[in-house]
């Protein structure tokens, strides 16, 4: 009988132990899983973005955390591939993640979210939410929309939207180039573009129309000499991480004289390669803040971010997205998934860089005002160059929140 | 249209003539050890990060010298201790070895020096645009990794074809056994072939580093393209991995600048086959597809001509 005892005792025991160690666990932490590129082609963008949440979930635990518990991020390296990116999500989940940000590649975005859609039907009462900080294929938020996936980055119909009509109003815009990265993004920029041209600038020709492998490529010589032989003017380029900066770099090389229309000109080793090309202002980008924005606050934080982490701030987006984050967990006054994604959707919010923007609920996109700007000399109003070039980004045009809401074609499934 | 054409050229000669550099030590070390060594392009990668660290300690052109010799060294070393060690157990250990090598340098390169791009630029000498063609300039540093390759091409063809050592070399190649009955260290042939063919991979990461990215990916970019030319080009023969490498270096850069497709050639689909999966095959243009041109081409070769475009042993 005592024995017997004792052998339930330690069965309970030895049951009940690593429950209490995770509880415990849980309670002290709010862990985020960050599953970008920490290697290969997408990597200098990856690790910026690592170094970003990391330096916000400081300013969050600086403040008692999140419900009084402590954000960790949890960086977790996907390759920019999707196959990966999805063993990456499972050990994260298994580790106890309720919560993944992805951001670098919509191809990535695209499984991602299929997965965590698929993982919540499976695990009523242990969902996990995915925040998209920068994937910005627009079906993420249309016909593959899912109650599970929130984005905070203007998708790229909204982006094309805005620099079309910016292009719009330049008259020595005559002949156009669209070089893009071959997968979904790629893609519908490349359809955007082709169609909201037309429609606004007929006379505009388009000379050329480029896709080329995703982060493969490390010379683009041989794209630069078809631009410059199609005798274009402008370029117009969804391209991000080393895809643009070595654009930039072999257009430079080759002294190709156009005018830039970009969605990430001012990631890693862009303003390096914009300041070797000469073009100054020349090279436009479209982004929901940028370090010379005149706002006190946001270039507040630029400062002190610059001195912690020694980078400039490329994700205004991601300091909405963690800020919205708190503000919903204690608004639902829970961390659980499904009451934190309730409390998000409808959710106005007084972004980063200033000016009100709202989550949708219809579809999970957040609008916000978004603006263009262009790189080059810097006056007095423009404190913050970029990577020791001494050139700097300057307002070029703002796009009020009203004027980026565009229809969703969204049929959510809710809980 | 001319301006694309030369332009093509000669950065398709630039992009084949670095090839060559690799493939050369590679194919030769195929034929005199009969493996095809698959860490050889990680020597290239480790070429590329001894040159950026050397050259930011020392300046660029001490490294150019240094990092080809530590990778040489390291190469002869791997030979000596490494391959000749599992070469009793015969070919597939072998093979399995230098497997095992690429991973195990890329792994280091990356704890060493980071996942991410490093910050190797061309010296400032070489910074300028060497000329002006039709409005397009030309990098001096383009025009600087051309003369080194050629120099580094005729200057082994003399020494293979001209020298002692290199007669020697040449007959290992074919008569490895009847070299070591006339009296020479054939091992101590290998371990130099190997140490002079790695130095060469270096060689050609260290003046691609600044051109192109210099991170720990590398080796895994260019490796298989490698491969290409050693069949392509015939296996063991110097001859064909030149030809082999100009040939990948042109088709890669001239199908680049290829607008056609099949909707070019034959007018557009017709509007109810434009949903199908034959839209995509119809509208893909020569450009699109460039990455795998060589690859195409590996498999043509392998039919109709499988001991490669100047090999002569089917293998």
């Amino acid at each position: 009988m005592h024995k017997r005892h004792l052998i339930k005792l330690a069965i309970g025991a030895s049951l009940s132990l690593p429950l209490f160690g995770t509880a415990a666990m849980a309670q002290e932490t709010v862990k985020i899983g960050y599953i970008d590129p920490l290697s290969g082609g997408g990597a200098s963008v990856g690790e910026g973005g690592l170094k970003t949440f990391q330096y916000l979930a400081e300013e969050l635990n600086a403040k008692g955390g999140i419900l009084g518990k402590k954000v960790e991020i949890v960086g977790l390296d996907n390759k920019t591939n999707p196959q990966e990116s999805l063993i990456q999500a499972q050990k994260a989940i298994d580790s106890g993640v309720r919560y993944i940000t992805q951001g670098n590649g919509s191809s990535v975005a695209g499984a991602l979210t299929d997965f965590v859609t698929k993982y919540n039907d499976r695990n009523p009462g242990k969902e996990v939410l995915y925040f998209n900080y920068a994937a910005v294929d627009p079906v993420l938020t249309n016909d593959k929309c899912s109650f599970a996936h929130f984005r905070w980055d203007a998708n790229s119909d909204i982006k094309m939207e805005a620099l079309t009509n910016y292009m719009k109003g330049v008259p020595a815009i005559k002949k156009v180039y669209l070089i893009n990265q071959d997968y979904s993004f790629g893609q519908s920029v490349r359809t955007q573009a082709r169609a909201m041209l037309k429609a606004k600038r007929a006379d505009v020709e388009i000379v050329g129309d480029e896709l080329h492998p995703l982060l493969k490529i490390t010379d683009f010589a041989p794209y630069v000499a078809k631009i410059k032989a199609s005798g274009a003017d402008s370029v117009i380029t969804g391209n991000w991480g080393q895809d643009i900066a070595l654009l930039l770099k072999a257009a430079a090389d080759a002294g190709l004289k156009v005018s830039w229309f970009t969605y990430y000109a001012g990631g890693a080793g862009g303003p390096t390669a914009i300041k070797q090309t000469g073009l100054n202002h020349q090279v436009f980008q479209i982004t929901e803040g940028f370090a010379n924005l005149d706002h006190k606050t946001s270039m507040d934080f630029e400062k002190a971010f610059r001195a912690k982490v020694n980078l400039g701030l490329w994700y205004p987006r991601a300091v909405n997205e963690m800020r919205m984050f708190a503000a919903a967990a204690e608004k639902a006054k829970s961390l659980e998934p499904v009451k934190v994604a309730q409390a998000l959707e409808d959710m106005k919010f007084e972004v980063f860089s200033g000016g009100e923007g709202f989550m949708r609920k219809d579809d999970h996109q957040f609008f916000q005002p978004i603006y263009i700007s262009s790189f080059g000399d810097r006056t007095a109003k423009e404190p913050f160059d970029e990577e020791n070039t001494g050139w700097g980004w300057k307002l070029a045009a703002k796009v009020e929140t009203k004027d980026t809401i565009l229809p969703t074609t969204c049929k959510m499934d809710r809980p | 249209m001319l301006e694309l054409f030369v332009i093509s050229t000669l950065n398709g000669i630039l992009f084949g003539m670095l090839l060559f550099l690799m493939a050369s030590g590679l194919t030769v070390i195929f034929s005199m050890l009969g493996v095809l060594n698959f860490a050889h392009a990680s020597f290239y990668m480790l070429g590329a990060f001894f040159g950026f660290q050397i050259s930011k300690w020392f300046g660029f052109w001490p490294a150019l010298v240094i990092a080809p010799l530590l990778a040489g060294a390291l190469g002869a070393m791997v030979e000596r201790y490494g391959l000749r060690q599992v070469h009793k157990y015969g070919h597939v250990p072998e093979l399995l070895f230098t497997f095992g090598l690429a991973f195990a340098i890329e792994e280091i390169v990356s704890i060493v020096w980071g996942k991410s791009p490093v910050d190797f630029r061309v010296p400032a000498l070489l910074d300028f645009p060497a000329f002006t063609l039709f409005s397009t300039n030309y990098p001096a540093f383009k025009i600087f990794m051309l003369v080194i390759s050629i120099i580094i091409f005729v200057g082994l063809l003399i020494a293979l074809k001209k020298t002692r050592v290199g007669l020697i070399v040449q007959a290992a190649l074919t008569h490895p056994h009847m070299v070591g009955h006339l009296g020479h260290n054939v091992g101590r042939i290998f371990m130099l072939v190997f140490g002079v063919g790695t130095a060469l991979a270096a060689v050609a990461g260290v003046i691609a580093g600044p051109a192109l990215v210099t991170q720990s990916n590398m080796a895994g970019l260019l490796g298989p393209i490698l491969f290409v030319v050693v069949v392509v080009g015939g296996l063991g023969s110097l001859p064909g991995a030149f030809l082999a490498s100009l040939l990948i270096g042109l088709v890669q850069t001239f199908a680049v600048s290829m607008n056609g497709s099949l909707a070019g050639a034959f007018g557009p689909l017709s509007p109810d086959l434009a949903t199908t999966w034959l839209s995509d095959i119809w509208n893909v243009t020569i450009a699109q597809i460039a990455p795998i041109m060589p690859y195409v081409l590996l498999v043509l070769i392998l039919i109709f001509r499988p001991m490669g475009l100047l090999g002569t042993r089917e293998t």
